[in-house]
């Protein structure tokens, strides 16, 4: 199944995708290891060794930023690149646009790395860069989307494939909501505030905040999942059929569901009933397109016992059916009214971030890298199997124990006792997530181990001589 | 026209709209060209696609 030939026609454009496949690589591990670090700081508070720099509340931000803008939209980078190249059989458009954006993505990265530990920041969640970052995201993603559909117009097939849908849908939309919600009134060089006040502000934000996880989080990365599973796989999807009107609802629905992350807020009733209500038929093209993707297996299933790029690609899709199920269930304002401000949250955020998004991003890597450097293969398939073991049962352990520790955190807040005051103080609902704190932190301890593997893994596959990784003899049906 | 009404023709065509959607998806013409459309996936390299084919029938 990794018996690559090169191209016959086209001679693509390999290596703007080497780039941002490596950084891939190194910032998931800087933007994990930050995570482990502010991870244990719940755990231990000394952590932070009283320095302003090392805080939480600095470095919770830095997390978040590194994992999905440096980690996840390099993935998104190399892989988007790659894909809307071998399918529209072109070269990049515009090769030097396409450099760019490679640079000016590092130089953003670096920028945020120095500015948030600082304590320079728009307090916006997901989006807290200052303005002069702000504006340089802007230029380099319109530059991105530029040489993306640069490359579709001037395609040889007569097809636009499913991927660059999903691909273009989320190039474009990151586009609009950054702009939109970034919009600012500088008041110094590193210091702005927001055009919109009050409830509009918080609307706007979670607009922003949501459609990030909905077409930076699941669109870009279901385009990934169109491409890889089948490639992987060795046959078409499923129903390509069934892809077309996955692509419509879910980016047709996505947009309207940002009130529910601000239900029993000052944000109107009926906007907040509209989050929820959309939210729930969001379930249905969510699911679709799992369905779709692990339908793409059937016939070709025994490959699971042997390949564990594709075992990464499968149960990357497990998570997505996971997560899109309970985001809608706890989009519901009665279940909200549980759920919200607890560690709940953050166990779905990281089902979705961990199980799907990372997973999927790794299985891709996987396949993409001895392409990429013209091996046949990985240096090691065992150790990719080890990682999907880490990485696996390190997202486990993270949802559970933050399940558990949510479900508590929420019930022990709303406990009253017969004359109305509260059961239970705030610091006693912190004191009795303490374990669950520790297992969290463990099963990031191994998710990152893992990606420490890949790194590893990797630099072996790149320095390997020609000819010494040769594909792996087809698995054949029992 | 007051409020609710327009709302109302809104959720109307948004409806119809995505009934198209789904009829064109599923339209028999189709058949054809979304195989081939699904087959992109593969038709860069198609030395390694017959490999692999003949892999699977043993």
């Amino acid at each position: 199944m990794m018996n690559h030939s090169q191209p016959t026609g086209a001679d693509y454009n390999y290596t703007i995708v080497r780039q941002f496949a490596l950084t891939t690589v190194l910032w998931g591990i800087v933007g994990m290891s930050v995570g482990v670090l502010i991870a244990a700081q719940l755990i231990w508070p000394q952590l932070n060794f009283d320095t302003p720099w090392l805080t939480y509340s600095r470095l919770r931000p830095l997390h978040t930023t590194a994992v999905i803008f440096a980690f996840g939209t390099s993935a998104l980078f190399a892989t988007s690149y790659y894909v809307v190249q071998r399918t529209c059989q072109t070269r990049l458009f515009a090769p030097k646009l396409a450099a760019f954006t490679f640079w000016g993505w590092q130089a953003i990265i670096i920028s945020a790395i120095i500015t948030l530990p600082l304590g320079y920041t728009s307090s916006k969640e997901y989006a807290e860069l200052e303005w002069p970052i702000d504006i340089a995201i802007a230029i380099v993603w319109i530059s991105y989307a530029t040489v993306f559909f640069g490359t579709i117009v001037k395609r040889t097939t007569s097809h636009i494939y499913v991927a660059n849908w999903f691909f273009g849908g989320f190039i474009l939309t990151v586009a609009v909501l950054h702009i939109v919600n970034s919009m600012a009134v500088p008041v110094s060089l590193f210091k702005s505030y927001s055009i919109y006040s009050g409830a509009v502000d918080a609307m706007v934000q979670w607009w922003y905040g949501h459609n990030a996880v909905g077409f930076l989080l699941t669109a870009g990365f279901l385009g990934m999942m169109y491409y890889f599973v089948p490639k992987q796989a060795g046959r078409p999807v499923y129903s390509y059929r069934l892809s077309i009107v996955h692509f419509w609802a879910l980016i047709a629905l996505y947009i309207w569901a940002g009130p529910h992350h601000l239900h029993y807020t000052a944000l109107p009733d009926w906007t907040q009933s509209l989050g929820m209500v959309m939210s729930l038929i969001l379930f249905a093209p969510s699911w679709g397109g799992m369905i779709n993707g692990i339908m793409t297996l059937s016939g070709a299933w025994h490959k699971l016992r042997t390949d564990p790029i594709l075992r990464f690609l499968v149960v990357s899709l497990s998570f997505y059916g996971m997560s899109t199920f309970e985001g809608p269930m706890m989009a519901i304002k009665t279940v909200n009214a549980l759920s919200h401000y607890t560690d709940w949250t953050i166990g779905h955020v990281h089902s979705g971030a961990l199980g799907w998004v990372a997973m999927v991003s790794i299985g891709s890597l996987y396949h993409l890298i001895p392409v990429l450097f013209g091996h046949g293969r990985m240096y090691s398939v065992k150790l990719i199997n080890v990682h999907f073991w880490l990485a696996t049962i390190g997202t486990v352990l993270y949802i559970v124990s933050m399940w558990i520790s949510g479900v508590m955190q929420g019930l022990m807040w709303r406990a009253v006792n017969a004359d109305g005051t509260l059961t239970y103080s705030f610091v006693e609902s912190l004191e009795a997530s303490y374990p669950f704190y520790f297992v969290r932190f463990l099963g990031g301890c191994l998710f990152l181990t893992g990606m420490l593997i890949m790194a590893y893994n990797v630099i072996r596959t790149v320095k390997a001589s020609k000819d010494s990784l040769p594909a792996l003899a087809e698995p054949t049906a029992a | 026209m007051d409020y609710g009404t327009l709302q109302g023709i809104l959720t109307i065509i948004v409806m119809l709209t995505f009934i198209g959607v789904f009829a064109w998806a599923y339209s028999s013409r189709r058949q054809k060209s979304f195989e081939e459309a699904a087959n992109l996936v593969f038709s860069d390299e198609e030395i390694s696609k017959e490999s692999k084919d003949s892999g699977e029938n043993k």
